[in-house]
């Protein structure tokens, strides 16, 4: 059973020579083999390359090298470049699409000698919150295989909640990496936009996109933001800031630490009262450790999924204007350049794609530009203003990172709007820029599914975050509950 | 299909996504429907208030102008769909 280890186990493992990489990897695969059939995390699999890349582990090990991910299977999101292997996004129109190069984290987990397999299953583009627009079939979530396992990085939250692989890599642009972490009970880390080169990344929202950690438990987590952070020179949207010693900060205690609740989100309409209550009692409990909460506000909380949704399809549109049948992916002829774009955009892209082209395009069209995107860009200066000022009295903030647990297959597919408010909580982050978390904090009776508990941070403030969630982690027991897979 | 908000075929169009009849009907619908419950950022007072293009401004990041390695045309044409003499075909332009 090597394929429930932690990063922190496997490499402890490793270095004492009880284990090879190749025989985690082999427990990895094994259990994508028992059980994806059912869950379909995976889109694809390249076993021969994994294993080519296991044994290169096992060599550095023989030669006495040490490494916090040396050995370590780890796999990607469908949206993050790995040279030669596919790079789909969920998307029809590039399907066959292979990757000429490495995204800059991949180059880093390469260094650092992690394992790189899989391509895992999202929304279309990263577009969606229930990985139901992947164009090859919605993934399932393990602790009820009739549920949503949320979105967009629903295939990376279900590898890493049923244990096949030791830790994956998402992106978030709304949400993508709390909300399914949160719905499949794992460990979700957003960082602070420009943490993380988006280097390799394939576009939705350029200004809210950032490439993040989900794990088993929070130390692992730590550990993969320290591999994949850094200033990167082909992204000039990524920050010099120095990257420090994200274990260090695993102090365990939270005595001093001000925590802010704000009000806005324990109060809001959809809010289910078994989330809530989960998300109370881990209040409590972060008190009994030693952190002090307070109630605080940010008055412009509603804003945020409208202002949300006019920033991102505008990003959007523009993003993926660069899928025109001629260069790279699908091609649908045409008698004229025009009608081939039009035929192959509309026969490429899946419908929520085309929703948020077609809205991207008309908040950015002449006449509408002021009124709806400029606007928006304005509330999004008001939305980070009001985390600021919170983070000038509280450390971090602490919310419910969903205002339900998973959804039923089908449930909100039909009604875009509704799928876009299951987001309320998660979105705001991005607007602002800031660093967010999502970790276990429970169960709901019946069924059984997982409740998660979000923090956000300062702009840098990632070990402030993990401090708090490991200390909490360490002193409940959720994140070694296991979903039944047969 | 013009709905209360837009027209989705114009938009469609100007996005160069061609959309089926019942597409429009669909789209149509659901996006009148995201645009109304966006209305609620008009009641709001921006005067006054800077827009955020972006959470850190950052301007002008300059590098230096030199030649580096990049792809070789082989590898930049292997995903195309079409192809030919090292370059990439499209359909007839001008008669």
């Amino acid at each position: 059973m090597l394929n429930t280890l932690t990063i922190s186990e496997t490499t402890a493992r490793l270095q004492r020579r009880e284990i090879s990489a190749r025989e985690v990897l082999a427990a990895c695969l094994d259990q994508v083999r028992r059980v994806d059939s059912k869950l379909h995390a995976f889109l694809a699999l390249d076993e021969p390359d994994a294993l080519a890349q296991a044994e290169a582990a096992d060599k550095r090990i023989a030669a006495g090298e040490q490494g916090p991910l040396l050995g370590v299977p780890i796999a990607l999101k469908d949206v993050i470049a790995v040279r030669h292997q596919r790079l789909s996004c969920g998307s029809r129109i590039l399907e066959n699409f292979v990757s000429p190069y490495d995204a800059t984290v991949t180059g880093k987990l390469r260094a650092a000698g992690a394992v790189i397999f899989g391509r895992l299953n999202m929304d279309e583009f990263a577009m969606g919150s229930s990985t139901e627009n992947s164009a090859f079939g919605p993934s399932r979530n393990p602790w009820d295989r009739e549920r949503i396992p949320g979105g967009s990085s629903g295939g990376s939250a279900v590898a890493v909640a049923a244990d096949q692989c030791i830790a994956a890599l998402g992106s978030d642009t709304g949400g993508s990496i709390r909300q399914p972490a949160a719905l499949c009970g794992c460990v979700g880390l957003k960082p602070t936009y420009g943490r993380v080169s988006r280097y390799g990344l394939v576009a939705y929202a350029s200004s809210l996109d950032q490439i993040g950690p989900f794990a088993k438990r929070v130390r692992d987590a730590a550990v993969l933001l320290g591999a994949i952070s850094g200033y990167d020179p082909k992204d000039s949207t990524s920050v010099a800031q120095p990257v420090p010693d994200y274990s260090a900060a695993l102090t365990g205690s939270l005595r001093g630490l001000r925590l802010g609740l704000p009000r806005e989100y324990f109060a809001a309409g959809g809010l289910d009262p078994q989330v809530k209550a989960a998300v109370d009692a881990a209040v409590d409990k972060l008190r009994e450790l030693g952190a002090e909460p307070v109630e605080i506000s940010l008055p412009h909380t509603d804003y945020a999924v409208a202002t949300y949704y006019i920033i991102a399809t505008a990003e959007a549109s523009a993003n993926l204007a660069r899928f025109d049948g001629v260069r790279y992916g699908l091609r649908v002829d045409g008698k004229d350049p025009i009608e081939l774009y039009g035929n192959t955009r509309g026969q490429g892209f899946g419908d929520e794609v085309k929703r948020r082209i077609i809205l991207g395009t008309y908040v950015l069209s002449s006449g509408y530009y002021d009124a709806y995107y400029l606007r928006a860009q304005k509330v999004r200066t008001l939305i980070r203003r009001d985390f600021l000022k919170a983070f000038e009295t509280v450390d971090a903030i602490v919310t419910p990172a969903t205002p339900t647990v998973a959804f039923r297959l089908g449930e909100k597919s039909q009604d875009p709007l509704q799928m876009y408010l299951s987001d309320i909580f998660t979105l705001s982050c991005n607007l602002a820029g800031i660093c967010g978390l999502s970790l276990p904090c429970g169960f709901t009776r019946s069924p059984k599914l997982p409740i998660g508990l979000q923090l956000l941070g300062r702009p840098f403030g990632e070990e402030t975050l993990l401090r708090v969630a490991h200390t909490y982690e360490q002193a409940t027991g959720w994140h070694v509950q296991k979903p039944a897979l047969d | 299909m013009a709905g209360a908000h837009m027209d989705v075929t114009d938009v469609a169009h100007l996005a160069r996504i061609r959309l089926t009849p019942a597409e429009e009907q669909t789209l149509g619908r659901q996006l009148d429907q995201i645009l109304d419950y966006m209305e609620q950022l008009k009641g709001l007072d921006v005067s006054g208030v800077e827009p955020t293009a972006h959470p850190f401004p950052l301007v002008n990041v300059m590098r230096p102008d030199e030649a580096r390695p990049s792809l070789s045309q082989d590898e930049a044409l292997r995903n195309a769909p079409a192809p030919a003499n090292g370059l990439f075909m499209v359909p007839k332009i001008v008669e």
